[in-house]
C-alpha cells in the first residue's frame, strides 16, 4: 500500500513537468480571461464624455438657470417695516408716532443714559470710530482688553472674549469646540444664532423638547446604549448640551439645576446662551447661574450679546481659560472680522459700572416684569407665553385662524391698535423656512426699568382693549 | 476701433491669452507672483522639519514634568469626560505659534492713524503670558490698519458728525431691522450707499463677516452650484457652507479654471441625478487681502454672461481704495455696475467705521429686506457707526463741497505705486497687482515671520506677519497696507527701515533685476490698449 501511494506521488509530480503545452496555454488564457473581467466594467459609465463640443455648446445653450431670487409680494410683512425717527429710547416715534417703547431690548435703560454717552464720546475722541483691521493685524484696542476683563470679573470667570456682533458670538464659538462627528443635545426652541452655529459645526444634532429634561436624558440614555456598542467611538466623541438661559423664541428660563445634574451623569458639556438673562436675573444681574445660585465653572462655556441688557453693540463668552483662549484662534467670528469700535466697548464698560453701582435696578426690572405680566393674565383669545420674570415675553393667539399668514395679520392689526395710542409694540420676527421649530406668531412684549408703573398699566389696559377690539 | 499694442510677451500660451481676453480691458493690468527660489523652498521645510522635531522634543519633556507646562488645563471634575481638544488640534500652536506669538494682536491705545501708539507689552515665559510694562511705544508708523483713505480720525468732519449722533441717539439700537431698530439713520445710509455703488438699492448690515456669511444663505441652496474662488475670505466660505448649495473650487484669479467649471457644471448637470442646477452663483473678491491681486472682473464678468451664472462680488477691501473716484473695483476697470449681480463691501476699511452692505436691484434687496438672516435676526447697526459712514462717503463723493475724499482717493493710487515700485527695486519679491494698496512682501521662512515683526517694531514701524494657516506653508509673508494718510516722508522712512531689516534678514529674494515697463520677463502680464 505504501509503495503504491509512493508511487502516486511521483507520478503526480511528473505529470505537473509533463502536462501538455495546450493545457498550459489554455490554463493560462483562462487566468488572463479572469484578471480583465475583473478589472473591466459590466457597464460604460463615461457615456456622457463623449459628448461633441457642439452638443455641449448645445447643452450651455439651452441652460436657463432660475432667477437669482424669486419675487417678493409688495404686501410681504418684512416689507413693510417700522421706521423709527430718532433714538429708540423709552419715548420712541415710529412711523411717525409718538410711542411708549415696549419693543426694544433696553431693559436696563441705559442706551440713552448720559453716563454711557459720556463714555462713548471720550472714547470716540481718542480712537476715532472704526478700527481699521482684526484683532490680531492692530485691531486690538486697550479698551477690548479692558472690557474682557471686567466682562470677566462681572461674571466670576477666569476670561473672557469678546465679537464685534452679537449674532456671530454664540454662531462662532459652538464651531469652535464641536466638530464634525461630535454630538450636540440641543432644545427645540434654541434660537437661530444657535442654530446657525450648530449648522457651521456639522455636527450630529439631536433635539430635545423644550425644556423637558426626561426627553433629554431619553436622549442621553440612547446615546449611551450606543456609546457601550462602539466605545472606541465613543471615546473621541464630544458632547454638548446647548440651552439658553431664558429663550429668546419663548420667555422660558432652563431648568438649569437638573442639567446640571445630566451633565455630570453622563459627562456632557454644556453651552449656555444668556443674552436675555445676562443683566437681568440673579441679584447682581449675573444671569441664570447666579438665579439658581450654581457654581459658574459647572458651565462650560456662558455666551450672550452686549446689545440687550448692555445697551452696546457685540457679544462676549467667558468661563474658564482652558475653554475661551481657543477661541483666539478659532473663532470665526473673533479671527476673522474687524474688531468691536473701541466707542462701543467703552459704552459696555460705562454700563458695566453702572450695573455694578446699582444692583438695585435688577430687582426693580423684575418688579415691574411682574406687574405687567399679572395683568395680561385672562385676556381672552390670548396667552402669555414666558416667565413672569423675564423682561421679554410672548403674547400667542389661544388659537390659531388657521393660517400663519392670518394670524399674523391678526397681531398686526393689535399691534396696529396699540401703536395708534401711544404703545409701541413689535411681533417677534422669524425666517418662516429656515427656523428648525419655527415657533408660533407672536406679540413680543419688551419691559425695560424706564417704563412706569402707570405706561405698564396702560399698556396692559390697552392690549387687552386691542384685544378684545380685534379678536371679538 | 480696439487694438492691442505695447505687449512683448515671449510665450505662445500667454499671446493666446491676451488674443482671447486683452480686449476686455481697458487699462494695463500688471500683476505678477514671482516664483519661490528652490533654495528658499528647501530651506523653508527644512525650517518647518527642525521646528516639529523640537515640538516633538518638547512636548515629551512636558510629558515627563521636565518642562513646565504652561497650558490651561482641564477641570478635576472633568477630566474622565471626552476631551475637548485632540492633543495634535495643539501642537502647531503650541510649539510654532507660540514662538512668535508677540508678532499678533498687539494692543494700541490711538487712533489706527498714519501712526498709531502700541503698548509695550513682555513675556517672561517665551510668550506664554503677557505683561504690560505701562509704558506706551508712541508714534509707531502703521502699515498694518486697512485704513486706505485714512478716515480713522478722531477729529474732523467724520468724528464731529459721529460725535453728535452718539449725543442723541446712543451707542446701541436693541432691537433687529426687522422688528423695532430700523432708524432714520439706517434708510439714509442705504439711499446713499445705492448712489455710491450706482445700483438701485442697497442695504447695510453691522459686521461685514455677517454680511457674507448671513446672506449667501439667503441667495442659494440646495440644487445650486457655487464656484468659489480658492483664496475667497473665510465669511465667503462660511456663507458658502451655511447655504447648503455645493461648493467648487477654482485656481485664484485663474479664468481658465472658472470657465472649465462653468462648462462642466452645466454640461453635467448636478452629480448623481444630473439634474441641471438650479443657478450658479460665482464668488470672487475685489482685492485679495493676502495676495494683493486684483480680481479678472473683466473676464469674470464675461465668462458670467456667456454662462448666464450670477456674480457675487465682495469688495472688502477695494470699495474706496480703487477706481478713479472711489468706487472699487467695477469702476477701476470701468465696467457696468449692474453688470454685477451682487455688490457686497464692507465699511471697516476705507470708511473707517465698521459693517457691511449689499447693493444691486431693487428685486435682490426686496428679496433680502425679506430673507436675510441679519436683518430678522442681528441688532441693527449702531447710529455713530452709521454716521461715520455716511460722512466719509459723502466726503469721497464729493458732497461735502471740498475735494478731500477725491484727492485722498488719488493719493492712496499714488502712495501705492511708489511704495510698490520702491520695494520692487530693492530687490523684494513683492506679489499682487501694481495698483492695489494691500502689499505682501514674502518672508517664506517660518522663523524671518517673528524676526520681521519684532525687528520692524523695534524700528518703530507696525507691520502684519502672516504664515500658516492664512498663508500657503512656505509662504509667509508680511502685509503692508498703504493709506492716503501715509506722507511721503513716513513711508520713505518706512521703505528704508525695510530695507535695512531685508538686508539684515536676507530678505532680498527677488532674481528679477528691474526692468523697464516695456521689457518686462515672460511670466508677467501687462495688457494695454488704446483707442485710435
Amino acid at each position: 500500500l505504501r509503495t503504491f501511494s509512493d508511487l502516486n506521488t511521483m507520478l503526480e509530480t511528473q505529470f505537473l513537468f509533463l502536462a501538455p503545452a495546450y493545457h498550459l496555454i489554455l490554463e493560462g488564457i483562462l487566468i488572463l480571461w479572469i484578471v480583465r473581467l475583473l478589472f473591466s466594467k459590466t457597464y460604460k459609465l463615461q457615456e456622457r464624455s463623449d459628448l461633441t463640443e457642439k452638443e455641449k455648446e448645445e447643452l450651455i445653450e439651452e441652460w436657463q438657470p432660475e432667477p437669482l431670487v424669486p419675487p417678493v409680494s409688495k404686501e410681504h410683512p418684512a416689507l413693510n417695516y417700522n421706521i423709527v425717527s430718532g433714538p429708540p429710547n423709552h419715548k420712541i416715534v415710529v412711523n411717525g408716532k409718538e410711542c411708549i417703547n415696549f419693543a426694544s431690548f433696553n431693559f436696563l435703560g441705559l442706551l440713552a443714559n448720559e453716563r454711557v454717552k459720556n463714555a462713548a464720546l471720550t472714547s470716540l475722541r481718542k480712537y476715532g470710530v472704526g478700527t481699521c483691521g482684526p484683532r490680531g493685524f492692530y485691531g486690538t484696542f486697550d479698551v477690548h482688553l479692558e472690557l474682557e476683563d471686567r466682562l470677566a470679573k462681572f461674571m466670576r470667570t477666569e476670561e473672557a472674549i469678546i465679537y464685534s456682533y452679537g449674532f456671530a458670538t454664540i454662531a462662532s464659538a459652538i464651531p469652535a469646540y464641536s466638530k464634525r462627528g461630535d454630538l450636540v443635545f440641543v432644545d427645540e426652541s434654541a434660537c437661530f444664532a444657535i442654530q446657525k452655529g450648530l449648522q457651521a459645526s456639522r455636527s450630529n444634532l439631536k433635539y430635545f423638547k423644550h425644556n423637558d429634561m426626561a426627553d433629554l436624558e431619553r436622549l442621553l440614555k440612547e446615546q449611551e446604549a450606543e456609546d457601550q456598542k462602539n466605545p472606541r467611538k465613543a471615546r473621541v466623541t464630544r458632547r454638548f448640551i446647548i440651552v439658553e438661559g431664558l429663550y429668546m423664541n419663548t420667555g422660558n428660563i432652563c431648568p438649569l439645576p437638573e442639567l446640571l445634574k445630566l451633565k455630570y451623569k453622563y459627562k456632557v458639556r454644556i453651552f449656555l446662551e444668556e443674552s436675555l438673562s445676562f443683566g437681568v436675573l440673579g441679584e447682581h444681574g449675573q444671569g441664570v447661574t447666579e438665579h439658581f445660585g450654581i457654581n459658574i465653572d459647572d458651565i462650560d462655556l456662558i455666551s450672550a450679546n452686549m446689545e440687550n441688557s448692555l445697551a452696546s453693540v457685540g457679544g462676549f463668552c467667558c468661563g474658564r481659560s482652558f475653554v475661551i483662549d481657543h477661541q483666539r484662534l478659532s473663532g470665526q467670528g473673533y479671527c476673522f472680522s474687524a474688531s468691536l469700535p473701541p466707542m462701543l466697548a467703552s459704552a459696555a464698560i460705562e454700563a458695566l459700572n453702572i450695573m455694578e453701582e446699582n444692583p438695585d435696578i435688577f430687582s426693580v426690572l423684575r418688579e415691574k416684569c411682574q406687574r405687567i405680566h399679572n395683568m395680561l393674565q385672562g385676556i381672552s383669545g390670548m396667552k402669555v407665553v414666558g416667565e413672569s420674570f423675564s423682561p421679554a415675553f410672548h403674547l400667542q393667539l389661544e388659537k390659531s385662524t388657521g393660517s400663519r399668514e392670518s394670524d399674523v395679520k391678526l397681531l398686526q392689526a393689535i399691534i396696529d391698535y396699540c401703536t395708534d395710542r401711544q404703545i409701541a409694540l413689535t411681533q417677534a420676527r422669524y425666517l418662516d423656512k429656515d427656523e428648525k421649530f419655527l415657533p408660533p406668531p407672536s406679540i413680543r412684549v419688551v419691559v425695560s426699568v424706564e417704563q412706569t408703573e402707570e405706561e405698564l398699566d396702560k399698556a396692559a389696559a390697552l392690549i387687552k382693549e386691542a384685544a378684545q377690539h380685534n379678536l371679538h | 476701433s480696439l487694438h492691442l499694442h505695447g505687449l512683448q510677451f515671449n510665450a505662445q500660451r500667454q499671446v493666446h491669452y491676451i488674443a482671447q481676453n486683452g480686449g476686455l480691458y481697458k487699462r494695463p493690468f500688471n500683476e505678477s507672483f514671482e516664483e519661490t527660489p528652490m533654495l528658499v523652498a528647501v530651506l523653508t521645510y527644512m525650517g518647518y522639519g527642525i521646528l516639529t522635531l523640537f515640538g516633538y522634543l518638547r512636548d515629551f519633556l512636558r510629558e515627563w514634568k521636565i518642562e513646565k507646562c504652561h497650558n490651561a488645563t482641564e477641570r478635576e471634575e472633568q477630566k474622565d469626560f471626552v476631551p475637548l481638544y485632540q492633543d495634535f488640534e495643539n501642537f502647531y500652536t503650541r510649539n510654532l505659534y507660540m514662538r512668535i506669538r508677540d508678532s499678533w494682536n498687539r494692543p494700541i491705545c490711538s487712533v489706527p492713524g498714519a501712526r498709531f501708539d502700541v503698548l509695550e507689552r513682555i513675556s517672561y515665559d517665551y510668550n506664554w503670558t503677557f505683561n504690560y510694562t505701562g509704558k506706551v511705544i508712541q508714534d509707531v508708523i502703521n502699515m498694518g490698519s486697512y485704513n486706505y483713505l485714512g478716515f480713522a480720525e478722531s477729529f474732523g468732519i467724520c468724528a464731529d458728525a459721529a460725535a453728535e449722533v452718539t449725543e442723541k441717539y446712543g451707542a446701541g439700537v436693541c432691537s433687529t431691522r426687522q422688528e423695532m431698530g430700523s432708524l432714520d439713520k439706517h434708510e439714509e445710509l442705504e439711499e446713499l450707499v445705492a448712489q455710491f455703488l450706482g445700483v438701485e438699492a442697497a442695504m447695510t448690515f453691522g459686521m461685514g463677516f455677517a454680511t457674507n456669511s448671513m446672506n449667501i444663505p439667503a441667495l442659494a441652496g440646495k440644487g445650486c452650484l457655487i464656484l468659489s474662488d480658492e483664496l475667497n475670505h473665510a465669511s465667503l466660505v462660511l456663507g458658502a457652507r451655511l447655504s447648503g448649495a455645493t461648493i467648487r473650487v477654482f485656481k485664484h484669479n485663474n479664468m481658465q479654471s472658472l470657465e472649465k467649471l462653468l462648462k462642466d457644471a452645466i454640461v453635467h448637470g448636478q452629480p448623481r441625478t444630473h439634474r441641471p442646477w438650479k443657478k450658479i452663483l460665482i464668488l470672487v473678491e475685489g482685492i485679495y487681502s493676502m495676495e494683493g491681486s486684483i480680481v479678472r472682473l473683466p473676464e469674470v464678468i464675461a465668462l458670467k454672461k456667456k454662462y448666464k451664472a450670477y456674480l457675487y462680488l465682495d469688495e472688502a477691501h477695494s470699495i474706496g481704495a480703487l477706481g478713479p473716484s472711489g468706487r472699487g473695483v467695477v469702476e477701476y476697470f470701468g465696467l457696468d455696475p449692474m453688470d454685477v449681480d451682487i455688490m457686497m463691501g464692507t465699511f471697516t476699511k476705507s470708511f473707517g467705521a465698521a459693517g457691511g452692505y449689499i447693493g444691486g436691484r431693487k428685486e435682490l434687496l426686496a428679496y433680502l429686506r425679506s430673507h436675510s438672516h441679519s436683518a430678522v435676526y442681528a441688532t441693527s447697526m449702531s447710529p455713530p457707526i452709521v454716521e461715520q459712514i455716511i460722512t466719509s462717503m459723502k466726503c469721497i463723493m464729493g458732497k461735502d463741497g471740498t475735494t478731500i475724499g477725491q484727492d485722498r482717493v488719488q493719493q492712496l493710487a499714488e502712495n501705492t505705486r511708489y511704495f510698490r515700485g520702491r520695494l520692487k527695486k530693492m530687490g523684494f519679491i513683492i506679489y499682487g497687482n501694481d495698483d492695489s494698496p494691500v502689499v505682501p512682501l514674502m518672508l517664506y521662512m517660518p522663523a524671518k515671520i517673528g524676526a520681521f515683526g519684532r525687528e520692524m517694531l523695534k524700528r518703530n514701524i507696525g507691520v502684519v506677519v502672516v504664515g500658516f494657516p492664512a498663508t500657503p506653508i512656505i509662504e509667509s509673508r508680511a502685509r503692508f497696507c498703504v493709506s492716503a494718510a501715509h506722507t511721503k516722508e513716513m513711508l520713505d522712512v518706512a521703505l528704508k527701515e525695510i530695507s535695512e531689516v531685508g538686508d539684515l534678514l536676507q530678505l532680498k529674494y527677488s532674481r528679477h533685476k528691474p526692468v523697464p515697463l516695456l521689457d518686462r520677463p515672460f511670466d508677467e502680464t501687462t495688457y494695454e490698449e488704446t483707442e485710435d
